[in-house]
């Protein structure tokens, strides 16, 4: 099957959250070899060219490491994994506050309910 | 690269192409949209070679395009269904042999095995789907420098259009091929396209990749077109350019 996509965010950004959230549920492992850009546009069905920009990307981020004729890896250094766990949170809880506060939600309340005191209303 | 440049063509006292212009670079998956009427075959008709401009021009890498030059660089897919039902896949990789130097029976087999076709069928035995897939195969076998492709997932289901979708990119080269489809499925086809061109009354009205216009429009590729042609709604000639 190919990948399901938002009609309206870039997809090499999308792919890039699909591929970071792999590794951080841990689908995807330290170390671990990557298809090739071809092979995974083909899974994914996108274009090369927007695959070829994820890979750069990552690579950028220091996600990935491309070893010379062997293709491109998950990066070892367990620090970045952290760092990239430590981002991924810190997105996921911008975007929820600014979603509540939108709908004028006060976080007194918000933080009320998440730890349990509204939970059985 | 394609350049198109202020092209016209009438069909009697109907013009098929206004004014038409745009440039595609080499590399380029691009689709070519717009409702039924508003030129995108007879415009990739011409860049096939198979019609010739009124006035204004078609140059690739600066040649014009003829029906020659296009048997050598550039392969075209009709819309049409496929032509000779008694040959089976096999005949029919055979025959676009003798008419194409550029054809490769070896990516024929390829492209047939990846789309799981049995190549000793006769077309005229084959699913609707089967056809498509036979047709895309064929085609993809030119290693050609331009492929047209006119409506490659109408009427086919989706698992059909998935395959069609993964075997272009399996077969086609992002270095050095470019892609031009016209499509009515903008949703299937978008993750596929880099550039999305739109068309209405003969002319091109926006040409944009495809990453900007989901960055830039809520509700991205299709609700962008749709408010194109909204904004474009007064009559094509009206206002002179």
């Amino acid at each position: 099957m190919s990948f399901e996509f938002l009609p309206d965010k870039p997809i090499y950004q999308q792919l890039i959250d699909r591929i970071t959230g792999e590794l951080i549920r841990g689908v995807i492992r330290p170390g671990e070899k990557l298809p090739s850009v071809r092979e995974y546009a083909v899974e994914a069905g996108v274009n090369a060219n927007t695959m070829q920009r994820v890979y750069k990307e990552l690579e950028g981020m220091g996600i990935t490491e491309t070893k010379r004729g062997q293709g491109t890896f998950v990066t070892e250094n367990p620090e970045r994994l952290q760092t990239l766990r430590e981002e991924r949170k810190a997105q996921l809880i911008a975007d929820f506050l600014r979603d509540i506060e939108a709908l004028g939600f006060t976080r007194e309340e918000i933080t009320d309910y998440m730890t349990g005191r509204g939970r059985n209303d | 690269m394609i350049e198109i440049a202020q092209v016209t063509k009438s069909y009697g006292r109907r013009r098929a192409l206004d004014g038409a212009a745009a440039t595609f670079a080499v590399g380029r998956i691009v689709g070519l949209v717009g409702e039924n009427g508003s030129g995108k075959s007879t415009l990739l008709k011409m860049m096939a070679g198979l019609l010739r401009p009124d006035s204004g021009s078609v140059l690739l890498d600066g040649k014009p395009v003829t029906r020659a030059l296009a048997g050598r660089r550039i392969a075209y897919m009709a819309d049409a269904d496929l032509f000779f039902p008694y040959f089976t896949i096999d005949q029919l990789f055979g025959f676009y042999d003798t008419q194409f130097d550029d054809f490769s029976m070896e990516k024929a087999y390829e492209a047939a095995d990846f789309l799981r076709l049995d190549r000793t069928s006769k077309l005229k035995n084959l699913s609707k789907g089967n056809r498509g897939r036979a047709k895309i195969a064929a085609t993809l076998a030119r290693q050609a420098d331009v492929y047209l492709l006119d409506e490659p997932f109408s009427g086919l289901d989706p698992m059909v259009r998935e395959e069609i979708v993964k075997g272009l990119i399996r077969f086609t080269d992002p270095e050095r091929q470019t892609v031009i489809m016209t499509t009515h499925e903008l949703q299937d086809a978008a993750p596929l396209l880099d550039e999305i061109a739109v068309m209405k009354g003969g002319r091109i009205i926006a040409h944009e990749r495809t990453e900007d216009i989901r960055d830039e429009h809520r509700g991205g590729p299709s609700a962008w077109m749709k408010s194109l042609y909204e904004k474009e709604s007064e009559p094509i000639g009206a206002h002179s350019s």
